[in-house]
């Protein structure tokens, strides 16, 4: 396996004695938080929207008449609120994840990236 | 009602002017084609032709994907739906949406920052390169193929509405121009080309669909409740038993056991599948970096998302304004119901401009597969594979360009050949591969440690090989007989032919689970390789810090 089979890596001309690499890297406190931080967000944001997914459509499939009860005297049935809901959901998850990765993990990854490139760190 | 009921069921083989029709549609081919003319200047290396010189903002490409993932089968299909089965149309486009949240918190920026220009190039960084790479490939044209195929079916299904063709002849014809059009798209424009076709395309679509709503909401005096109360009053006129139930689920899927597992199966497939939609992913590539790709999804999911309200409430509006009977009796059928909802609003010049806007649609979405199918087979077949990376980025485009015509030629045939065919069917397929083949090995090697070649090809092929075999097998190909009046609801006419043995109609409830569970017995039982943990960490590290990602192209 060559290395022009893969994606450009960083650092063309540096010397490759006492260089940093990436399991380097990986190891690193800075780099274990970043990752923590990640996975702390992403992992029970996606259990809750799937899990909020699968309550709808289980409901859909079999609950289907407390699903299509009619909220008070109009024809909005409970099946609809909770359709928009899942919009609602994803449109707020969405504003939320952006926000969260704008402001604390791009400062923090950039951080470390900027580290990485500067040391030239290869495999 | 309005008079338009009756035009229609007099009239059921035409609709509106098909000089109308035909004039906006050449006006938006000529459009796009100048702008493909202009982005076709620099196309020489990969960067360029395969992702625009990745140099598209994050609210550009957020359109773009818009533009991609909106397919006719979505636009028409779901209103379609909704206005014939009520609440379980909308249960579809519900799916559609959820999805997106997969790809913008495990796979958009992560996939942009290790990968280049395939979905491929992310599933081999760390494995072995070239079994992982045709893995990936195969999977990759997979998909390509039956979403082509669902597209050219569609696009000939279509003209039956506009022009009044009836006949085959038409069909095919129409079939053959929507191919050579997408050929010159992508042979001459590249991904700057089909990007800018995208854009354009999703533009007119969710501004004609907004027009649309806004138009049927006036009407109801903005009040949901009495648009929902006139859609069930226009069913129980037409002697509908069930028309009460167009507000709750059930219509649809809710007949037997056997159709709410149908329902899960579609539900699992469509959340799991979009985050594996190689023509998507590849659209990740079109930005200067992770953060651009965050936005993109951002901006997608906006715009996915406000359209999938639209057609809630076009579904509703064309069964209250236009009525099942109508819809059912027009040559389109359930696919008819947008646009006969347009005549009935705006006449002539609307149905003409949102039939424009649905052809339009399905250009954009061929374009968009046919040049991930080409840089799939160019960059991991040909020149990772076969090659052994041993190729210029020169001579990978050239073969890229040769593929896109093979490709056209493909879909044109198998285009002309599923004419008829149930096009959701094909939709749904090409989603269950994706989120059985693709999605499993994705998650794995970006978050699982271990995870190795084995469980990689374990992963790939048992999900693409579970989907395929698990449909050929199914009531979609063979022995599904509508028990009203006799006739053959299968691929296969002949309704004394029935080897269907596995009873689902979409194989996502089976073939995703097994997938992932084939991805971690064929990693747990196979070896690393030798250099596993220092490629590992290369590719976790550049994957979450962006370091040694793929730049914009300079100009």
């Amino acid at each position: 396996m060559s290395i022009a089979d893969r994606p450009a890596a960083p650092v063309p001309g540096r010397p490759p004695e006492g260089r940093d690499t990436f399991a380097g890297v990986q190891a690193s406190e800075d780099f274990a938080a970043l990752r923590s931080s990640f996975r702390r967000v992403i992992f029970p944001t996606t259990a809750a929207f799937l899990v909020w997914y699968a309550t709808y459509v289980l409901l859909a499939a079999f609950a289907p008449d407390f699903m299509g009860a009619r909220l008070g005297g109009s024809n909005i049935t409970v099946g609809l609120l909770f359709g928009l809901g899942q919009f609602v959901s994803t449109f707020a998850i969405t504003m939320a994840y952006r926000r969260w990765a704008d402001r604390q993990y791009d400062p923090a990854a950039t951080a470390l990236r900027e580290r990485v490139e500067a040391a030239g760190v290869q495999r | 009602m309005s008079g338009a009921v009756v035009r229609a069921a007099a009239a059921p083989q035409q609709v509106g002017e098909p000089w109308v029709n035909i004039t906006i549609f050449v006006a938006f081919v000529a459009v796009t084609l100048v702008i493909v003319l202009r982005a076709s200047r620099n196309n020489k290396t990969a960067a360029y032709y395969y992702a625009g010189g990745r140099s598209f903002t994050g609210p550009q490409n957020g359109t773009a994907i818009a533009g991609d993932y909106l397919s006719a089968a979505s636009f028409l299909g779901i209103a379609g739906a909704i206005a014939l089965n009520g609440y379980d149309g909308f249960l579809y486009s519900i799916g559609f949406l959820v999805a997106w949240l997969v790809a913008l918190l495990l796979v958009a920026e992560l996939l942009r920052n290790t990968g280049r220009f395939t979905m491929a190039d992310v599933l081999s960084f760390r494995l072995r390169q070239r079994p992982v790479r045709m893995a990936a490939a195969l999977a990759t044209l997979a998909v390509c193929f039956f979403y082509l195929l669902a597209q050219m079916a569609g696009a000939g299904g279509l003209v039956a509405l506009l022009l009044g063709i009836e006949g085959t002849g038409g069909q095919y014809a129409v079939v053959a121009v929507v191919g050579v059009l997408m050929i010159a798209y992508v042979l001459i424009g590249g991904m700057k080309g089909t990007t800018w076709v995208q854009i354009v395309k999703a533009v007119l679509l969710i501004t004609g669909a907004a027009a649309m709503t806004v138009w049927v909401l006036v009407m109801y005096g903005f009040n949901l409740s009495s648009l929902l109360g006139d859609a069930v009053q226009t069913a129980l006129d037409e002697g509908s038993t069930n028309a009460e139930g167009l507000l709750g689920p059930g219509l649809q899927y809710g007949l037997s056991t056997t159709t709410k597992l149908n329902f899960l199966s579609l539900g699992l497939a469509l959340v799991l599948g979009t985050a594996g939609l190689p023509h998507v992913l590849m659209r990740f590539y079109t930005v200067p970096d992770a953060k651009e790709a965050r936005r993109s999804v951002v901006w997608a999911i906006w715009l996915i998302g406000l359209f999938y309200l639209f057609t809630l409430v076009l579904g509703y509006g064309a069964g209250a304004l236009v009525g099942p009977a109508a819809i059912r009796a027009a040559p389109g059928g359930a696919n008819s119901a947008a646009l006969l909802l347009a005549y009935e609003l705006g006449g002539t010049l609307l149905l003409g401009f949102i039939a424009a806007v649905a052809f339009a649609t399905i250009l954009a979405v061929v374009a968009g597969l046919a040049i991930t199918a080409a840089a799939s087979f160019a960059h991991d077949v040909y020149a990772s594979v076969i090659k052994r990376g041993q190729v210029d980025s020169g001579a990978e485009v050239v073969v890229a360009r040769r593929t896109v015509i093979v490709i056209g030629v493909i879909a044109i045939a198998g285009g002309m050949f599923a004419i008829g065919q149930n096009i959701a069917f094909l939709v749904a397929l090409a989603f269950a591969v994706a989120a059985s083949a693709n999605l499993p090995t994705i998650v794995y090697s970006l978050f699982w440690k271990r995870f190795n070649t084995r469980g990689a090809l374990w992963a790939i092929y048992g999900g693409l090989v579970s989907c395929i075999t698990l449909i050929a097998f199914s009531p979609v190909v063979s022995g599904k007989v509508d028990p009203a009046t006799g006739a053959s609801l299968s691929m296969i006419r002949d309704t004394s032919v029935d080897f269907a043995w596995f009873p689902l109609e979409n194989p996502g409830l089976v073939s995703i689970p097994l997938a992932f569970f084939l991805g971690w017995l064929g990693t747990v039982t196979g070896r690393p390789e030798p250099d596993h943990d220092t490629l590992q960490a290369e590719m976790e590290v550049r994957s979450l810090t962006g370091a040694g990602a793929e730049k914009a192209v300079q100009h």
